[in-house]
């Protein structure tokens, strides 16, 4: 295969990884609203909780996008 | 279609003389792009500041309601995440968090983005995690190493888990590093590949099709840089919710959880 060829389809691959980032911070805002229709009354105090945890989620998904970024332009 | 890096690039403005420092070597010093999109946001944030506070009355104004409410929510952040002490702590958290907020609006505005540059994200990640060490080892002394002994876990896997622990510890710029670094540059690239489709569609590039992707393209185009004005916002917000928590776990290591 050529190798430019391989290169770009490794870095489609790698972007793979944020498939379960986005899995992740669905589930979290998923569950955050199911329990805050649940309890609308706490549910102001989370918001700060919910923005960490989806940001925590979000980390991981973007480590697999930079390093799909490293290799496509490396 | 044009290449979506290309304003990522630094480009010198005004290219000054290089100097060679004693330990680090040769350092090209110019004024870039990406120094002048800084400089706007220091600007930006203390004009800002300055033009609310001046003249501040006990009933505020417009202008100064919005610097009050900026100004309270992370008060409120840093007291209701680190507690009593969390006052020492808010001049760091809270011009970190105005500057890189800057730094992400202006690069809606600006044909440049400092925020999406490695460098620049990685320096605040640097120095957030050095003054969680630096205030945890001052607070502490060695008891700073407690922060690696889990004492709610079985004794047999206090080692296993201490160790886990330390490595995310360790982990923590890097993270906050590519997190700020990867959401500002994904966006942003998200943003140019969109609007390329466009002018693709309008100069005939993709033929009559292109009468299809205009209109989607188009939508897809305004309802990103809605978005990335929120990302903008939470990056900013986030970056400061957690340079909290980690002050968090430093100072109040004693009596935490």
């Amino acid at each position: 295969m050529d190798p430019q060829a391989a290169k770009l389809i490794g870095a489609g691959i790698a972007m793979c990884g944020m498939i379960g980032a986005g899995i992740g911070v669905g589930n979290i805002f998923g569950q955050f609203l199911a329990g805050a229709l649940r309890n609308p009354s706490a549910a102001g105090s989370q918001i700060g909780n919910l923005f960490v945890g989806a940001a925590l989620a979000e980390a991981l998904g973007i480590l697999a996008f930079v390093m799909g970024i490293l290799i496509w332009i490396s | 279609m044009a290449d979506p890096l290309h304003q990522f690039q630094i480009q010198k403005i005004v290219d000054l003389p290089d100097v060679t420092l004693p330990l680090v070597g040769k350092v090209d010093l110019a004024f870039t792009n990406s120094h002048l999109a800084m400089t706007i946001a220091f600007v930006v944030v203390v004009g800002f500041l300055t033009l609310v506070t001046n003249g501040a009355k006990v009933v505020p104004g417009r202008m100064q309601a919005v610097g009050e409410t900026l100004f309270g929510m992370i008060d409120g952040l840093t007291e209701s995440i680190i507690g009593h002490d969390g006052k020492k702590y808010f001049p760091f958290v809270f011009s970190i968090f105005t500057f890189i907020l800057a730094m992400n609006l202006l690069g809606m505005f600006l044909s440049f983005t400092a925020t999406s540059q490695l460098a620049i994200t990685a320096t605040f990640g640097v120095i957030t995690f050095a003054l969680v060490v630096i205030v945890g080892i001052v607070k502490n002394g060695v008891g700073f190493l407690k922060l690696f002994w889990p004492t709610g876990a079985p004794l047999v896997m206090r080692p296993v888990v201490g160790l886990i622990e330390f490595f995310s510890f360790l982990l923590r710029p890097i993270t906050l590093t590519l997190r700020l670094f990867g959401n500002m540059m994904g966006g942003h690239i998200a943003l140019k590949v969109f609007a390329g489709f466009v002018a693709t569609a309008i100069i005939g590039g993709a033929g009559w099709f292109g009468i299809l992707v205009f209109p989607l393209s188009l939508g897809m185009t305004i309802g990103l840089t809605a978005l990335e004005f929120l990302v903008a916002f939470l990056q900013a917000f986030v970056f400061a919710v957690l340079t909290c928590i980690y002050l968090n776990d430093v100072v109040n290591l004693d009596h935490a959880h």
